[in-house]
């Protein structure tokens, strides 16, 4: 059992929705990204993910790029996120998980990635641009290594192929909520209860909703019926804000941001 | 992990795969509609009525066959092999890229869809879509680097004129990396209602196969073509590659005839350090990008590393996956030529056939203008000339000038 499903163990039993925000690692550097974690960690977070700069996210909007294309721009290296990540994870609250393009993964290698970020306290990881039929290898060491792969389905995926998803999926379920990018959106599609729910009724998988979500209202609705909700851009926004408002400003708004969405739930 | 099996005309596989590569590596948004293309692809290939339009429109619209010429005066010139060229300039729009889009663009009609998204390095390819959607009706949109939108200005007006809109990309190396990661995300969102015509072998599956098969058209004329004027199969084909579009498509027709040799020409820019060329095959490692599993440009991270080449077209740290099969396998080779050498190459053929190659294909021309001699009297080289030069005039002025003044400085 990795240290997502005791998470989601415990809020069950307690009735309870997870909150899991997303922040790039080095935006603007590592030492307020560790700062920002302990924050969410306080604000109620159950989840932290971090993002893993990469040069080409084809799934990430103007925000999540951008902030990852800052880091880069410093020659930020995965061994120095990792680094940061084991200090950060000893006092860590909350399950720390990577999000990380196959690109990057395949680089380090399957075996070494999973140690490695194992070593750092990392609980899983998130793989945008591993399709189910491209996991097989990559899930069998994340399943020998009890780390877990999360994996996603949109509102594209066919029921069929969902189900086949959820078979090498372990920790959540990642259901994106827009056919799209990430970043926030005014409206979400309707039909994304419906088809959550359907989902929770057939996978044991906690399933988390993502992409698109910014608003306390939309929080409020999702979380009628998710396990868990995701939100990214719309923190990012506010970590990058520092550059302007400064470190503890931009904190500060973190921290009201987060604890507003945690009221909903 | 070299592929050491020996390559075959019969790939990819059914999950797109050429050997260790190929695949499909994007987000499950686009599962569906790529699972789509496929299924309507396999079905346009094997419909006779498809066939005969994309004949009609290749021999209509494009002035197809492209002719196979023989460059008299630069084999004179160099000495040694007859050198053919493959007069992929003078299609319609000046490039080979027009084989791809049409064919796209029709299958674009066969899934119902009324809307097309496009990248473009060079312009040549932003051209040939825009063509294909003004000729159809579609609606277009084609993503282009800010970097690219100079080097490039009067393709892009003509894509205006097309009635195409130019969306400039501004993100990254504001190249053609770049304008395919800003319309593979614009896909994302649009998946359901518009087409993406990618300009290359690239991207995930079936686009390698999808592009190799509407390119493959130059080769099997070129095949009929040597067969015709001089009555056996060349020595040597050339080409250049970036994304390898027009050299799949010159080779494939010729993987099974183990006689002709073949030689892939990417862009070997100011030198071998890295940042200073184009050149994944020569220099890169196995890696992903835009998809799927090639060779690519990056760095121990796994972070894509910029490059560099005087030509927008060659200017791209991947390389379709099919080339990384070949060249592991060791069907064909695979060489790199600089900026200075394919400038030579320019003025080369300019002046001794009145013939202005584009700067891309202008690497070819180098490699065939070395290999000539070494290849002797009696051998024959068909290199395809991709696309031609006029688009390059104001980027070749401006590099002219720039290397007269540094003459004048030095002296």
């Amino acid at each position: 059992m990795s240290a997502i499903d005791t998470t989601f163990n415990e809020l069950r039993s307690q009735g309870k929705t997870a909150f899991i925000p997303f922040i790039t690692a080095g935006d603007p550097d590592l030492e307020f990204t560790g700062q920002v974690l302990a924050e969410l960690a306080k604000c109620g977070a159950s989840i932290c993910e971090l993002g893993i700069p990469y040069s080409d996210p084809i799934a990430d909007g103007p925000v999540i790029q951008a902030s990852y294309t800052r880091a880069l721009n410093q020659k930020i290296k995965l061994k120095v996120i990792l680094d940061h990540a084991q200090t950060w994870t000893v006092d860590l609250s909350t399950p720390l998980v990577t999000m990380v393009s196959y690109s990057i993964i395949h680089r380090q290698g399957l075996e070494r990635y999973v140690a490695q970020a194992k070593q750092a306290g990392v609980a899983g990881a998130i793989v945008p641009d591993l399709l189910v039929e491209e996991a097989p290898e990559f899930a069998a060491i994340c399943a020998r290594e009890d780390f877990s792969l999360i994996q996603l389905v949109t509102p594209t995926t066919p029921r069929d192929r969902a189900l086949r998803i959820c078979e090498t999926t372990s920790g959540f379920l990642y259901y994106v909520s827009v056919t799209g990018i990430t970043g926030a959106r005014q409206e979400l599609p309707p039909e994304v209860v419906d088809q959550v729910g359907w989902l929770k009724s057939e996978t044991e998988l906690p399933v988390c909703i993502g992409f698109g979500i910014s608003q306390a209202e939309q929080v409020k609705m999702l979380s009628q019926v998710a396990d868990g909700i995701i939100v990214g851009s719309a923190i990012v926004k506010r970590v990058a804000a520092a550059a302007e408002v400064g470190k503890a400003a931009a904190l500060e708004n973190v921290r009201t941001f987060v604890q507003e969405l945690v009221a909903e739930l | 992990m070299s592929d050491i099996s020996p390559s075959t005309s019969n790939v990819p596989n059914e999950a797109g795969r050429f050997g260790l590569f190929g695949g499909r590596y994007v987000p499950e948004t686009l599962t569906k509609a790529l699972n789509e293309l496929t299924t309507a692809y396999a079905e346009a290939k094997q419909d006779p009525v498809f066939q005969n339009q994309l004949t009609e429109l290749f021999n209509d619209f494009v002035g197809r066959p492209s002719p196979l010429y023989f460059a008299e005066r630069l084999t004179a010139h160099c000495g040694g092999a007859e050198i053919w060229l493959k007069r992929e300039d003078t299609n319609h729009t000046g490039a080979h890229k027009i084989n791809n889009t049409l064919g796209q663009a029709l299958l674009t009609m066969r899934m119902g869809k009324k809307r097309v998204i496009a990248e473009t390095g060079a312009g040549q390819h932003g051209v040939a879509t825009a063509t294909a959607c003004a000729r159809f009706g579609l609606e277009c949109v084609v993503y282009m680097g800010a970097e690219d939108i100079r080097r490039q200005a009067p393709n892009v007006f003509s894509m205006k004129l097309l009635g195409a809109e130019v969306r400039t990309v501004e993100t990254g190396s504001r190249t053609l990396r770049d304008a395919i990661n800003e319309a593979m995300r614009e896909w994302m969102s649009s998946v359901e209602h518009t087409h993406y015509i990618i300009g290359s072998v690239v991207g995930p599956h079936p686009f390698p196969l999808i592009v190799r098969d509407f390119q493959s058209i130059i080769g099997q004329e070129a095949r009929q073509q040597s067969l015709e004027r001089f009555d056996a199969l060349p020595d040597l084909l050339i080409a250049c590659v970036g994304g390898g579009s027009n050299a799949a498509g010159l080779f494939y027709p010729f993987v099974d005839d183990a006689d002709v040799a073949m030689l892939g020409v990417e862009a070997g820019g100011r030198g071998s350090q890295p940042g200073d060329h184009a050149s994944p095959l020569s220099y890169g490692e196995h890696g992903i990008l835009h998809g799927s599993m090639s060779y690519v440009m990056q760095d121990e991270d796994g972070q894509t590393c910029d490059v560099h080449s005087i030509s927008a077209g060659l200017d791209y740290p991947g390389v379709g996956p099919e080339h990384s099969y070949w060249k592991d396998s060791g069907r064909v080779e695979y060489t790199s030529c600089e900026d200075d050498d394919a400038m030579h190459a320019f003025d080369t053929l300019t002046q001794c056939e009145g013939i202005l190659p584009a700067l891309e294909s202008s690497h070819a021309i180098a490699a065939a203008m070395k290999l000539a001699g070494e290849l002797g009297r009696g051998k024959r080289i068909v290199v395809c000339l991709s696309g031609r030069g006029d688009k390059d005039s104001n980027e070749i002025a401006r590099i002219k000038k720039e290397m007269a003044t540094a003459t004048t400085t030095n002296q």
